[in-house]
């Protein structure tokens, strides 16, 4: 490796510090924070707190409560990603074929990541929230019921298309750039030798997008896990009866709806934990074992 | 360090207003509220005629979101010191402050230090004694307070065949008449109502004298167990569950989202806070209004109140105190009350603004808005029936919430749903008051 050797000591430093003081600001010192508050219980006003150690821990995890969200946040963040990434991919290779306006559907499908997610949530919730929903008010009176506000499954439902959709338009970046990067004659070879267009698609197409995909499965369920606090908190608020409690939601229900600071603190440190592990386990394995063509 | 940069943003705001030097003598006063639309309005024009009246005090209101968000926002701004000196609290979350000793100070102290005696006689029973402590030191001064009643759809009563002037008094017949709604082809769905919690738990403890909890239902002291699973409540929310079943019985969420759907014409029948009255004549549906139901041979006891009311943060010099108990004053004349009640729906606090209101024959042109006072008025409290109050009340309204919902479902029945909340509820109280 090439190494750049600069002639000031103090230089590299200073061209570091603006980078270092916002990660000590905005890392750093929150997270100090949340570990002091995760071994101190305290009454919301902070007028009285007492050292507990780790029992704010033992009680989180011992909490059924908190499993619950654990499978909830799984299940959430899989169905999530593999709606958003199925859909994009569909999207993608049928942009691909697009021979008239090709930018012009691309610009289409890229629209919603602009959107907020608590604006992505309250465009869903207007349709389908039973109570003035149009859609909802449709599936309603063709014998469907439909009713997210008891029904957890449907509210689960909800949620990840409302998520999904906005993270359709990233994947679709991503699978219509790794599509270009497919040399044309590999399909072109396949076809001469009479592969149909479903088969060259899972035996040329699909592998060699795997870089992409797994890339994206990665960013997909860390969206999932983190960046969907907005959508849950608009469109269900995390009912009903829990039935779409994230981790992350729970840590923002139990903290600032609850006061129960310390419970708080100690989920957010898990979560710390489980992003690290993460972002661990994606340098470690997946990078090294996808294939990059 | 506080004062510094209250005189310091006091400054930049005079300055960034261009206003002469003598603005500066005036204390600023900061009212953190949650009140939006036409009730936003009314805030403001308290504020601005208060100003107006006076030249050494100045209440600023600050809109800080819903009524969660604002409390919220208050503990915040305590623990780092930038508490407002005004904050408006929801009903539920009373207990939150008051087991915050040491971080408020008692409204009645307030207009003490301004100067002013307390007399609770001036305010309404019942009122008063939800927003003071067992010795009865008014705590938090009542600003807009309602209680929950019915609404019905006089159409759909009729088209269903039921007596459109005499609308169903307990339960069991309102219970009826939705199933006749449904029958006869009048409407989908008979009963909704908004807030569970407030309305079918802690209300109707309240209304039909039956104990929510140990220790005067949390009035008495912190340390509560909870009883709202006794055979009354299981029987009322087994008959919803049932009517919930072929969605006789709509749920339309945990806080007033529920109101839209007799608002549409939907619902036929609906429990809401008498606050809710301005929307539901905007929609132009031909209401009629009911007191709350009960059950024969327990109620009608008196309703509890609802609304938000204003606390005062410690730690403050006493000329903000003073501010803020001539403020306090500005808000119990009889005019501003009176005036409040009729233009917000929500109920006067003092006994002479009531008085002045059936005088100027008001309640004669509005059948049905004294309704919630004549409720809460009904009969002197019990033990059951004067509030209640937890240290974490919105937390154990959420159980609440999360085990009806599952009940409402299908998941379980309505014994098992109380039995869970009651469970659930007590660990977190439990919990709460360990801190």
């Amino acid at each position: 490796m090439h190494t750049v050797a600069f002639p000031n000591k103090i230089l590299p430093y200073l061209l570091l510090a603006p980078q270092i003081v916002l990660t000590i600001v905005f890392f750093f010192w929150p997270a100090s924070q949340a570990l002091y508050q995760s071994m101190v219980r305290q009454d919301p006003f902070g007028l009285k707190s007492s050292f507990v150690g780790l029992a704010n821990f033992r009680n989180v995890l011992t909490d059924p409560s908190y499993i619950h969200a654990l499978q909830v946040t799984v299940v959430f963040s899989l169905l999530t990603a593999l709606v958003s990434m199925g859909v994009a991919l569909l999207l993608a290779t049928a942009a691909d074929k697009v021979v008239r306006g090709q930018g012009f559907y691309r610009t289409l499908l890229i629209w919603p990541y602009a959107v907020a997610p608590a604006v992505a949530g309250m465009l869903w919730l207007f349709m389908f929230n039973p109570a003035m929903g149009t859609l909802a008010y449709l599936l309603r009176r063709n014998g469907v019921s439909w009713d997210p506000l008891l029904n957890g499954d449907q509210a689960m439902a909800l949620v990840v298309v409302a998520a999904a959709w906005k993270q359709i338009s990233y994947n679709f970046l991503f699978f219509v750039a790794g599509l270009q990067a497919i040399p044309k004659s590999l399909i072109e070879a396949a076809s001469i030798d009479g592969a149909r267009g479903n088969r060259r698609f899972w035996t040329i197409v699909f592998p060699l997008l795997a870089p992409t995909t797994f890339f994206l499965l990665v960013v997909n369920t860390v969206y999932a896990f983190f960046d969907t606090f907005g959508i849950i908190h608009s469109v269900t608020g995390g009912g009903p009866a829990k039935a779409t409690e994230t981790l992350v939601y729970k840590v923002y229900n139990d903290g600032f709806v609850n006061l129960n600071l310390g419970s708080s603190a100690a989920q957010s440190v898990i979560l710390m934990i489980i992003v690290i592990a993460l972002t661990a386990f994606q340098f470690r394995f997946v990078e090294k074992r996808v294939h990059y063509g | 360090m506080f004062k510094r940069s209250l005189a310091a943003s006091t400054a930049i705001f005079v300055i960034s207003l261009g206003l002469p030097a003598i603005a500066n003598a005036a204390t600023d006063l900061q009212w953190w509220h949650a009140m939006t639309g036409a009730n936003n309005e009314v805030v403001n024009q308290l504020a601005k005629e208060f100003n107006e009246s006076q030249s050494e005090y100045t209440i600023t209101p600050v809109f800080k979101g819903t009524y969660p968000e604002t409390l919220n926002a208050g503990i915040a701004a305590f623990r780092s010191q930038q508490a407002p000196a005004i904050i408006q609290v929801f009903d539920a979350g009373s207990g939150v402050m008051m087991g915050a000793e040491g971080a408020i100070v008692p409204a009645a102290e307030v207009l003490q230090k301004g100067g002013y005696t307390f007399d609770k006689s001036q305010y309404l029973a019942g009122i008063a004694a939800y927003y003071s402590k067992p010795d009865g030191t008014m705590l938090s001064f009542p600003y807009n307070s309602s209680s929950p009643i019915m609404y019905y759809n006089k159409d759909m009563f009729a088209k269903a065949g039921l007596d459109a002037e005499n609308p169903p008094k307990t339960w069991p017949e309102v219970f009826e008449a939705a199933k006749k709604i449904k029958t006869s082809g009048a409407g989908a769905c008979g009963l909704t109502s908004t807030w569970l919690t407030w309305i079918q738990t802690e209300n109707f403890a309240a209304w039909n004298n039956v104990a929510y909890g140990t220790n005067e239902n949390g009035l008495g002291g912190n340390d509560v167990k909870l009883q709202f699973n006794s055979p009354l409540f299981v029987q009322h929310f087994q008959a919803i569950a049932d009517l919930a079943k072929d969605e006789n019985f709509r749920y339309g969420g945990r806080t007033s989202e529920a109101k839209q759907l007799f608002m549409s014409g939907e619902c036929a029948i609906l429990t809401e806070s008498s606050g809710g009255l301005g929307d539901i004549v905007k929609s132009g549906v031909n209401y009629g209004i009911g007191q709350l139901p009960y059950y024969e041979g327990q109620g009608p006891q008196n309703t509890i109140p609802g609304g938000a009311s204003l606390w005062v943060f410690g730690g403050k010099s006493d000329a903000e105190y003073k501010g803020v108990a001539e403020f306090f004053n500005f808000l119990s004349q009889t005019k501003i009350q009176v005036r409040l009640h009729e233009v917000s729906g929500y109920m006067p606090v003092t006994n002479a603004a009531y008085e002045e209101t059936k005088k100027s024959g008001f309640y004669d042109k509005n059948p049905g808005r004294e309704t919630p006072i004549l409720q809460m008025m009904g009969k002197a409290p019990t033990e059951n029936s004067k509030g209640v109050r937890l240290v974490n009340l919105p937390q154990v309204r959420d159980i609440m919430n999360e085990e009806f919902e599952a009940m409402l479902a299908g998941q379980q029945d309505a014994k098992t749903a109380l039995d869970k909340a009651v469970e659930r509820g007590n660990a977190a109280i439990a919990e709460a008051v360990g801190n």
